[in-house]
């Protein structure tokens, strides 16, 4: 068997391949060139004048604390979002990694939320939350919960944090539920012989052997958490209460398309792209240097 | 030190399926029991069910005077060797082996005494930092061994536990298991598919086929009194020849034998045939038409066909199945392909059996 194939003519596999190289050019490296440009770039208010200002855009943005705020601000969301998505998908999986009754039912209604758009989460998740609308909210403050995210920072990020944990449970079930089954049963028997309880068994030889399904999880959910949640948030919150929920790439989005300042607007694209590369960097190193036993 | 008795032990699927249908075994204390038969006929259900990894169904479990049926697995005092070694893999073979008793809240000074005395009975002990990646087969197999011995349980659960190594480390590991077991003397139950593991390993023999026993006993009681057709062909290699009793040959010869009348199927070993034109008195004589000859070096098996149709013979050998008879001859002396040549067993190497095969008739 030939794997490679022979074209006739020289032309076809150029042809071949252009659609897809098209669409990669012109939707991430023609904007991302714009984008590093940009960043060097300061226009006046009325969009008249443009001149080149070298590192100034970087600069001011570092002096700025809104940013740094919003640096700490997309971190913690980030940690939050991960660790209870996480930890609340691992719960699921390893009750689902058993024989129940109408466990296939169970499964892929687990799997749903993934299927939902991240807007959508945010409009879900404010019908049951919303101040006023809110079908939850009553019960809270029927509670004695003074519940109020559209004026309070900290509910408000704690809504994001849940909406956001939520979806991205779908998928760290997923592959918690896949890692839970590729480990070999008769392991677990052998630990059950060898007198470990359920507790003990799970950590001590399953989470264990989760731990390279858990590190490539953490990875996909950090970045998840830094960009995915624009539609949660700009559905939920719109950054508020104030600056409370705002996070780089809502801020990327607020300072370029609301405040019109481009320069820094890109400015912070440029330092987000860099952190993505940095997180696949990492990814790849880790990752990809599979963790077999 | 314990005993092991299976009471009518019954094992039931959800769905209805009946996988082990009333066994009843008892192993003696020190004892080595090897389960053998075909895939599926239970025998790996029913030593799971002894480990208490399935639930039982029916009957009753007992090891060392105690029905175990609800006991937990970690708290019947067993150890088993699995198939695949079902080693931790994120644990060094130290850790691996000192697992079982750190759950038990062993002191770490007696565990690393147990561990290193077990490490040099299998001849592990330059390899305790290792991780089982790093090991081979055979010394996986050793340390799935080793972590079952430092436990000092009272029973050895083995299943099919050499079905993964070559056949050279597997007659090896088979001689180490069995001199382990009789040093260690604790009562052991073995399963496996493999009747020559079974023959040389077991004190005794379980025949198991369908989700029964077909027979229990001394191996060697067992290969030369076979209670069932099915026994009789699946302890011994090649298989015993199994024939109707209908033909007048065979019934006109076996006539004068006693019971041998009521014997719808005549059994005669391989081994015993001897080639020979007379036909001893009581014996049974056949001819032979020989299809094939194998040479394995110390002996030779011939394949025969009883059938008389000369033409079937020598038109389409390739097409023919293996033969009726297959007769074992000493060294590489044999008759050609093609031959026609008389063998014949005594009266005492031959088993008789009813017609469906499940009773044995002494005659």
């Amino acid at each position: 068997m030939q794997k490679q194939a022979i074209f006739q003519s020289k032309l076809l596999p150029y042809a071949l391949v252009a659609p897809q190289l098209a669409i990669v050019l012109i939707f991430f490296y023609w904007p991302a060139a714009q984008a590093v440009i940009q960043s060097f770039l300061l226009q006046d208010a009325f969009g008249l004048s443009t001149s080149f200002v070298w590192f100034e855009n970087y600069l001011d943005l570092f002096k700025e604390p809104a940013y740094f705020e919003a640096i700490v601000r997309t971190f913690f969301f980030s940690f939050a979002i991960a660790v209870s998505s996480l930890s609340f998908a691992l719960l699921l999986a390893v009750m689902a990694d058993r024989p129940l009754r109408g466990s296939t039912l169970y499964r892929t209604l687990l799997i749903w939320p993934y299927a939902v758009a991240p807007p959508v989460v945010g409009v879900l998740w404010i019908f049951m939350l919303h101040p006023s609308l809110g079908v939850l909210s009553r019960y809270l403050r029927a509670g004695g919960v003074d519940w109020n995210p559209l004026l309070d920072g900290n509910q408000a990020a704690l809504l994001i944090i849940l909406a956001a944990a939520w979806k991205q449970i779908s998928y760290n079930f997923l592959f918690f539920l896949a890692g839970l089954q590729s480990i070999p049963k008769s392991v677990i028997e052998a630990a059950a012989i060898d007198g470990a309880r359920p507790m003990r068994r799970f950590w001590t030889v399953i989470f264990p052997l989760l731990s390279p399904t858990i590190f490539f999880l953490l990875v996909v959910n950090i970045v998840y958490a830094f960009f995915d949640t624009f539609g949660i948030i700009d559905t939920m919150t719109r950054g508020g209460p104030g600056t409370s929920t705002v996070t780089l790439v809502y801020k990327v989005y607020t300072d370029g398309l609301l405040g019109g300042n481009l320069g820094s607007s890109a400015a912070q694209s440029v330092i987000l792209m860099v952190i993505v590369i940095v997180l696949t960097g990492i990814q790849f190193r880790f990752v990809e240097r599979k963790v077999t036993y | 030190m314990a005993n092991v008795t299976l009471r009518n032990v019954r094992k039931t699927y959800p769905g209805g399926f009946e996988a082990i249908k009333g066994v009843d075994v008892d192993v003696g204390d020190g004892q080595f029991c090897v389960l053998v038969g075909p895939s599926g006929c239970g025998k790996s259900t029913l030593l799971r069910m002894v480990a208490g990894l399935e639930t039982v169904t029916g009957g009753e479990i007992d090891i060392g005077g105690r029905v175990v049926n609800q006991v937990e697995p970690a708290d019947r005092d067993i150890a088993m060797v699995f198939q695949n070694y079902a080693l931790y893999p994120h644990m060094s073979v130290y850790n691996n082996m000192a697992y079982g008793l750190r759950n038990r809240g062993m002191a770490e000074a007696e565990i690393k005494t147990r561990v290193e005395e077990a490490a040099r009975i299998l001849e592990l002990a330059p390899m305790l930092e290792r991780k089982p990646r790093q090991l081979s087969g055979g010394q996986r197999q050793r340390v799935a061994m080793g972590r079952a011995i430092v436990r000092q349980p009272k029973v050895f659960l083995f299943d099919e536990p050499l079905s993964n190594l070559d056949a050279k480390l597997r007659i090896a590991m088979r001689v180490e298991i069995r001199k382990l077991q009789r040093r260690l003397n604790t009562t052991s139950i073995y399963v496996t598919h493999d009747q020559l593991e079974a023959m040389t390993l077991a004190d005794i023999l379980v025949v198991m086929n369908g989700g029964q026993v077909e027979q229990i006993g001394n191996p060697l009681a067992i290969y030369e009194k076979p209670a069932t057709t099915f026994v009789a062909s699946f302890i011994g290699a090649p298989p015993m020849n199994l024939m109707s009793t209908q033909p007048d040959e065979i019934k006109s010869q076996l006539g004068s034998n006693g019971r041998a009348t009521e014997a719808g199927i005549l059994g005669i070993r391989p081994e015993d045939f001897v080639i020979t034109d007379q036909t001893p008195t009581g014996g049974v004589a056949l001819p032979l038409a020989v299809e094939a000859i194998e040479r394995v070096g110390a002996e030779t098996f011939v394949y025969g066909s009883r059938q008389q149709d000369e033409e079937r013979v020598a038109a389409n050998p390739g097409e023919l199945p293996p033969g009726d008879v297959i007769v074992r001859v000493p060294g590489t002396e044999a008759p050609a392909i093609g031959q026609k040549i008389r063998v014949a067993a005594v009266r005492e190497k031959l088993h008789l059996f009813s017609g469906d095969g499940r009773t044995r008739i002494e005659v």
